[in-house]
């Protein structure tokens, strides 16, 4: 059905189908990330939103091949502009990374490299992809300093990492992951470590990029207010599965499984309290471990209307409603 | 064997049980040797290895594996001496520096680094001199350069865990400084003085064997390994099995210790504690 | 109903007059004092019995180091702290062990604010130990109370911190909190550790506690949903310094400080049928080792004219019981 939808539109810049990724633990193998299964296309943002230990990391990590290494693809297809990420060599995938695929990661002070400078590291980047002079690879450098907003480019360029407050480091990892246009990019929670009005400007250079470059984004975040802000298409995962994908709008207008429900009703809004605090309605109990999930729906032991059957069945992700994907029975409208 | 998962490594194994079987040789030596340390068997002068002798003879034809067995006591107990005290010394002086920084710790490191700055054996080999052989001064020789390495570790320990939470929660519910470093510090800079203390016993024994073989360990007839294998080296060229027993027997106990100390050090690694705890990351 | 400034009580609970704390920045092989970060510049404030004053703003504006420094865990370089009842602490070497019952504190990292190597209930006894409250059965039986009472279950007393889950560690950090039966409690970024169905949890739980004990919180946190949620007055700080304080729906609705007004603007909306229309500008923000001259503000203010760049501005009261430090509104 997935599949379908797809076919309407042209070849999507990314897609991974049918993604299982495990973990090699001490007592065997257990899933992380199970039938996941994603498109993004050109100019298209897609947030990926979970709380932690749901495999929205993994995912991401995967989707550029950069998995630890007690951690390992077990099936499934990733396809960049059409071609089979998973089945490239070495020669070629390391091609692909950073030209064609690149990411912005959570902590920029630890993601980049204390002892080269912000030009530096920019123009090492571009000069494993390009042909180009050292001179002519700074040059790019400042230009993609530029291009982020960094104020001062020149002089920027010339300064390491720690001399650059948080979010001027995000701002060179943005660079740096632009540095040889890459039609995608993978964000793994690229605001997080950021103070609240740094965040508002990063958000904004996000999408703002977006609109000149027309990438394609995937995002992938624990805030449904980022999520609300930047996302066209949200997926929300849970124990390492997808169990909603909609619209961002259907996702706040009419979300449909109990999960979602759950997380945005614990969400202390802003602009609604009352003088006197009330209640969160808050999802209780917490995660399963995933080398221990139950045998039926994942969510059924904190779910308000879970039945004998989400104890006992594990419920299909199936479209409910047109372009509105969830995993639910209770939401079962074949 | 149902060990846990973290205890189940070859050094840690294999370092127990060297160590337990010397222990055991140590306890039990009058129950295990054939002969008499002092007992002479002037026909059997430098025999091999034979039944009676199960590793042959010395000069006066005394039993070797019996002088080894009792020897192996004289060596542990002034490891056993001197491990504990430098452990205790250290470790206090490592609390206090770390804990209260500022000129305690200047003055405290400093004094560290005066007895670090002597050359071990030297300072070992003066101490001798001044108060005369004898185990308690063996031993004191010994500790005087051993209790440096437990205050650089555990002051080191100490910085970091001070800055945990719950040292902060601990002292925010009015905790006093002795209560704070014995409840909430010291049981978790348990790990590394254990590592090192396993390792300070292989140091402790060399440094004994050190001081006999040049001389100034316990005096003779006492059965030590230092001695027996100072005096086997002068017959090294007709009888060499008496320096290579004697060595090889400190060499293997050294080891046994070493890899006790190396195991413990990973089984003890809180990033393998929390893993068999089953969490990620 | 706690609601606003007209109704504040005659004397409040805790009364915090122009704390201040500064640390020494140290540089060369000699340590040698080289400069001086005023971290707390100057702070007032004062909770009432069962109220919650959420301290809010960014990383580096001192908002912990306010925390730190009521329950004297820093140094302070001067300011009074009174509470109702309790002679004056600030000028004390050591905090007296009376003050310490009646104020304490609920710290960010469920994971390094217990200690791993003891059991929960021996965490929770620790200050009743402490403070040779009761006998030993009696302390046993207060730690099975407040076990309970935080929501955990009494077979899991003998298990250690690292068996249990962020939201399960907060709770027992909460009931060591709350072994002494304190009238306030600091709670310092209690939540922002926590996934979000978790972090309701806590919320409630705090909520809850406060309805049945009459506590009241000093919450510092830099979620402003969160603050929203649970504040009755809000203080924002910046570098150092309270630039607005006030009853929590005249802040959230009405702020009158440029930075309030940023912050506001901020928030991530939640409504993607309204989205905020974000800036990639960045703009010059300082650092509390470098502070501006004048109104700290200065730098990032639109309003900011020579004035603010030489003259600091003083808190003053507005309409509503708010009070902002501005020269502007």
């Amino acid at each position: 059905m997935q599949d379908l939808a797809l076919e309407k539109t042209m070849e999507p810049a990314l897609a991974v189908s049918n993604l299982n990724v495990e973990i090699l633990g001490e007592n065997g193998a257990f899933p992380v990330v199970s039938e996941m299964s994603l498109s993004v296309n050109r100019g298209e943002t897609v947030c990926i939103v979970g709380e932690s230990g749901c495999g929205k990391s993994m995912t991401a990590l995967s989707l550029l091949r950069l998995l630890p290494e007690s951690a390992r693809v077990a099936s499934g297809s990733i396809k960049i502009h059409g071609e089979d990420f998973l089945a490239m060599d070495q020669r070629k995938m390391e091609d692909f990374r950073g030209d064609k695929i690149a990411m912005i990661f959570q902590e920029p002070l630890t993601a980049l490299n204390p002892v080269l400078t912000i030009g530096e590291q920019i123009s090492e980047s571009v000069r494993q992809h390009r042909k180009l002079g050292k001179r002519e690879a700074f040059a790019r450098a400042v230009k993609c300093l530029e291009l982020v907003q960094m104020p001062d480019p020149e002089r920027r360029a010339r300064q390491y990492p720690h001399e650059l407050s948080g979010g001027m480091r995000q701002r060179a990892m943005i660079a740096l992951a632009l540095a040889c246009e890459p039609k995608i990019i993978i964000a793994d929670e690229p605001t997080t470590a950021l103070d609240v009005t740094v965040q508002a400007q990063i958000l904004g250079l996000i999408s703002d990029l977006q609109k000149r470059l027309g990438t394609a984004q995937i995002l992938i975040t624990h805030d449904l207010g980022v999520v609300a802000e930047i996302a066209d298409r949200v997926i929300v995962m849970y124990a390492g599965r997808p169990v909603e994908e909609c619209s961002v709008y259907e996702l706040f207008d009419n979300p449909l499984h109990p999960y979602t429900i759950g997380l945005m009703g614990a969400v202390p809004h802003r602009g609604e309290a009352e003088a006197a605090p009330r209640r969160l309605a808050d999802i209780p109990g917490t995660v399963p471990p995933l080398w221990d999930l139950p045998k039926g729906c994942a969510f059924a032991p904190r779910c308000p209307g879970a039945s004998s059957r989400c104890l006992e069945e594990r419920p299909p992700f199936v479209e409910m409603k047109p372009g509105h994907f969830a995993a639910c029975w209770e939401h079962d409208h074949a | 064997m149902t060990l846990p998962k973290r205890f189940r490594n070859i050094s840690l194994i294999l370092g127990t049980l060297i160590v337990l079987a010397i222990v055991i040789c140590a306890v039990f030596a009058p129950y295990l040797t054939t002969h008499g340390i002092e007992q002479m068997d002037m026909r059997n002068r430098f025999s091999g290895p034979t039944l009676t002798h199960w590793l042959g003879t010395d000069n006066f034809g005394r039993d070797l594996w019996s002088r080894l067995i009792f020897g192996a006591r004289v060596s542990l107990t002034i490891a056993c001496i001197s491990v504990a005290v430098s452990c205790i010394i250290g470790t206090a002086v490592g609390l206090a520096a770390g804990y209260f920084g500022g000129w305690t710790d200047l003055i405290l490191m400093r004094i560290t680094d005066i007895f670090l700055g002597f050359p071990a054996i030297v300072l070992a080999l003066a101490i001798v001199a001044v108060l005369g052989p004898g185990m308690v001064n063996v031993a004191l020789a010994i500790i005087v350069v051993a209790w440096t390495e437990y205050a650089r570790v555990v002051r080191a320990t100490t910085l970091m865990l001070r800055e945990q939470n719950y040292v902060l929660a601990a002292k925010a519910l009015g905790a006093d400084p002795a209560r704070i470093l014995v409840k909430e510090i010291l049981p978790n800079a348990m790990g590394p003085i254990i590592v090192l203390a396993s390792l300070g016993f292989g140091t402790a024994i060399i440094s004994e064997s050190a001081l006999s073989f040049l001389g100034f360990g316990l005096p003779p007839p006492t059965p030590t390994w230092g001695w027996t294998l100072s005096y086997g080296t002068r017959f090294m060229r007709d009888e060499p099995w008496l320096a290579i027993i004697a060595g090889a027997t400190i060499m293997v106990t050294v080891l046994g210790f070493n890899l006790l100390g190396d195991g413990l050090r990973d089984a003890l690694d809180p990033r393998h504690l929390s893993r068999s705890a089953g969490k990620k990351k | 109903m706690p609601d606003t400034a007209e109704q504040i009580a005659p004397a409040p609970l805790l009364s915090v007059e122009n704390l201040k704390v500064h640390f020494a920045i140290r540089a060369g092989v000699f340590q040698r004092q080289v400069g001086e970060v005023k971290a707390v510049d100057g702070v007032s404030f004062s909770i009432g019995a069962g109220e919650t004053l959420g301290l809010v703003g960014e990383s580096g504006c001192g908002k912990s180091t306010t925390g730190l420094a009521l329950m004297g865990l820093v140094r302070v370089a001067g300011g009074r702290i009174a509470m109702k009842g309790s002679q004056d602490v600030t000028s004390m070497r050591n905090v007296p062990r009376s003050h310490r019952r009646r104020m304490q504190i609920i710290f960010q990292d469920p994971f390094s604010s217990l200690n791993p190597r003891q059991r929960v209930r021996d965490i929770i006894r620790a200050p009743l130990d402490i403070h040779r409250i009761g006998t030993m059965e009696e302390r046993r039986a207060e730690v099975a109370k407040l076990i309970s009472l935080v929501g955990l279950r009494s077979d899991q007393a003998d298990n250690f911190p690292h068996q249990f889950s962020g939201g399960q560690r907060q709770r027992i950090g909460i009931a060591r909190a709350l072994a002494l039966k304190p009238d306030i409690i600091v709670c310092d970024e209690p939540v922002s550790a926590l996934d979000v169905s978790v972090q309701a949890q806590i919320l409630n739980l705090l909520a809850d506690l406060q309805s049945e004990l009459g506590l009241s919180y000093l919450f510092i946190s830099h979620d402003l949903g969160v603050v929203e949620h649970i504040s009755h007055q809000v203080a924002v700080m910046y570098l150092g310094k309270i630039v607005e304080i006030g009853p929590k729906k005249v802040i959230f609705s009405k702020p009158l400080h440029p930075y309030s007004e940023l912050l506001l603007r901020s928030a991530p909306s939640h409504d993607p049928h309204h989205r905020h229309q974000f800036s990639a500008v960045s703009d010059d923000i300082p650092s509390a080792t470098k502070k501006p001259s004048g109104c700290a503000f200065h730098t990032r203010c639109p309003l900011a004219t020579d004035l603010c760049r030489r003259v600091e501005p003083q808190l003053e009261t507005k309409a509503h019981g708010q009070s902002i430090a501005c020269h502007h509104r």
